[in-house]
């Protein structure tokens, strides 16, 4: 099995898509000979030609619109912005027009958009260059939500995104760039809305996305030594949920955290503990606990943006909580 | 001279066809007016009377295959390129039979057969789309256009600049039709645009051929759009087509207009792009008579088709939210 870091891995997922199919093309700012402000897309344009690899101007709204047009076309587009703060200047074509036309056509367009960014703290960028926004969406009918943690993960699951027939939003995380794994020979497409067991475990679930997937099992290694059995599952696509393996795991461990690095408040992991409670509260030993980052916007200095964002204590601390509450 | 005399070389009966369906739209706004303020319809209403010409002009140029975005005054476009009335009034009155199937509306009215990608009721949203859909035409090498349809008002969205900028950078098969009806709202063009005298500016600062025409002449503006599509199909480029029309009525249905003054109000009827064509063709009493009938039958009959149409259920709302 060949071992691809993540980086390779979202590359791999594109030019696979670009050589089997005359409709899949990129697009975005500086994809092109710079290969991406993240790299990821190096190599690309040598390949494929200018015409399917297109470096944009700075422009958020076009680059999101044009690919909501050729979508409606038929086309497979793959459009990245550049950091998903910047998705703040596309949501109008994102939430107004590629999440809508389906349902008001009736059922008539389809919009097969893949829109690939990335963010993600720990590296000191300040304010507008490391958040997490994926509540934002999440909360839109009509799109789907993919944030992959892994190499695999992210192969299959963006492979999946591009030929899926609604406007997919695909996540990435920095700090995952670089990590690497060993990932099946030919690329094997992971189903939207299907959430994977990174670690099992029988006396907490954690239920974390993105980076604190990999912070989750630092935890649960540590809450091992503690003699509590953690079990780690990650949804990997946030819209549509798999929701049937998250109560699952918790019907089984009778408690649960939710982490992630966005903003607890109002987060993703807010409707994973309603929906939880909702669908087992009578087998829950202890109050759901949530772990997400502080509400502030992110500080330059590096022990303040460290302070903010959830590290491996704050998931063990609250791996810790769930146990003592039910002794 | 001799050049413009070959331009106004349309024969007669085509000019007539013109005239019946600038006819049709008014006569079916005028209705979707009546039955708004007869509390038949809900919802939000905008009605293009006194852009007929601007309408079919574009719409009767256009080709089977070419593509259209309009704006949240959609119902002339609609019927321009070939919707039949009866999907039109159906759709306002939230009917499953109308061409969005109840989940649109008014300001969203689709039909794909006919290459109606959408009525946006986002100032400016639509234009992006029209880039990517003429990105796709050029990227496959289809004799394909898509035109976006918006107003003067649009033209100050990010979304407008961005459209132009990356249509002109990348040549795509999109032509921009600027319908400048004066109004933005209430807000009238001089108070919203520094450009409002001659809004072919915004285009040439992005290095794109415009193409300014009466609006209020249906056949002038059937020839620019010919003209323009022509260049955009043969992938030179984009362009835009500055129509300078006018809005007789005010922004919505039930608009007071309270911004308005009667000289305008009245200086507005004497642009009146219907009665100029008839004016034109000399149509005679009798004849007006006739095509009054027919098209008040054809209005009539999609009003009765509507109120006839079925209701979707309330748990349809689920349905259509993905592919």
């Amino acid at each position: 099995m060949p071992e691809l870091s993540y980086r390779e891995a979202v590359r791999d997922a594109l030019a696979s898509a670009m050589r089997s199919d005359e409709d899949v093309f990129v697009m975005g700012e500086d994809i092109a000979e710079m290969g991406g402000s993240m790299g990821v897309t190096q190599g690309l344009v040598e390949e494929f030609g200018v015409e399917r690899v297109r470096n944009t101007p700075i422009s958020e709204i076009a680059i999101v619109g044009a690919g909501i047009g050729a979508a409606m076309q038929g086309m497979r587009p793959v459009v990245e912005i550049m950091y998903e703060d910047f998705l703040t200047l596309s949501m109008e074509q994102i939430v107004n027009q590629a999440a809508k036309h389906r349902y008001m056509s009736g059922g008539q367009v389809k919009v097969p958009l893949t829109i690939r960014t990335q963010g993600g703290a720990g590296w000191s960028p300040g304010a507008q260059h490391a958040q997490q926004l994926e509540a934002w969406l999440v909360h839109v009918p009509g799109l789907k939500v993919v944030f992959a943690s892994s190499p695999a993960d992210a192969r299959g699951l963006l492979w999946s995104a591009i030929y899926d027939d609604n406007p997919v939003i695909f996540f990435e995380h920095r700090l995952l760039y670089p990590v690497k794994e060993q990932v099946p020979e030919t690329l094997e497409p992971i189903p939207l809305g299907k959430a994977r067991i990174v670690r099992a475990g029988s006396d907490v679930t954690v239920i974390a996305t993105g980076p604190v997937v990999h912070r989750a099992v630092l935890a649960a290694d540590q809450a091992q030594e503690e003699g509590i059995s953690v079990e780690v599952v990650d949804p990997r696509t946030l819209q549509p949920l798999d929701e049937e393996t998250l109560v699952e795991s918790v019907m089984r461990t009778h408690r649960a955290v939710v982490a992630h690095e966005a903003v607890r408040r109002m987060g993703f992991g807010a409707e994973v503990a309603a929906m939880l409670q909702e669908k087992a509260f009578d087998w829950l030993d202890a109050p759901i606990e949530r772990v997400g980052a502080r509400f502030a916007p992110l500080a330059f200095a590096p022990a303040m943006e460290q302070y903010v964002v959830p590290q491996t204590e704050d998931v063990l601390a609250a791996i810790r909580r769930t146990v003592e509450r039910s002794r | 001279m001799v050049k413009v005399e070959k331009q106004r070389a349309l024969p007669e009966e085509r000019l007539r066809a013109f005239l019946r369906e600038m006819l049709l739209i008014r006569r079916f706004e005028e209705k979707v007016e009546e039955r708004f303020r007869a509390g038949d319809l809900p919802g939000f209403l905008h009605v293009a009377i006194g852009q007929e010409a601007a309408e079919v002009g574009v719409c009767e140029a256009m080709e089977d295959g070419d593509v259209f975005s309009s704006t949240h005054r959609a119902h002339g476009h609609t019927l321009a390129r070939g919707t039949p009335p009866n999907a039109v009034m159906a759709e306002l009155y939230g009917k499953i039979e109308g061409c969005s199937h109840g989940y649109g509306g008014s300001m969203h009215l689709y039909d794909l057969e006919r290459g109606n990608q959408g009525a946006n009721a986002v100032v400016g949203g639509g234009l992006p789309a029209a880039v990517g859909a003429g990105l796709a035409f050029k990227l496959r090498d289809e004799p394909r256009v898509a035109v976006s349809f918006f107003g003067d008002g649009a033209t100050n969205t990010g979304s407008f600049h961005e459209s132009l900028n990356l249509a002109s950078l990348w040549k795509t098969k999109t032509l921009f039709v600027c319908e400048n009806n004066e109004w933005a709202e209430s807000t009238p063009g001089w108070q919203h645009s520094p450009v409002f005298d001659d809004m072919s500016k915004r285009a040439t600062a992005y290095a794109m051929r415009a193409i300014k025409v009466d609006g209020q002449d249906v056949e002038r503006v059937y020839e620019a759009a010919r003209d323009a599509l022509e260049c955009v199909r043969s992938g030179s480029g984009p362009v835009f087509l500055d129509i300078e029309t006018y809005r007789m009525h005010g922004h919505y249905i039930g608009d007071p207009q309270v911004y308005r003054t009667k000289e305008d109000r009245d200086e507005a009827a004497e642009r009146d792009p219907i009665v100029r064509l008839r004016g034109r063709l000399a149509v005679p009493g009798e004849e007006w008579e006739a095509l009054e009938n027919e098209v008040r039958e054809i209005v009539e009959g999609a009003v009765e088709f509507a109120r006839n149409g079925t209701d979707p259920r309330p748990e349809d709302a689920l349905k259509n939210v993905y592919a």
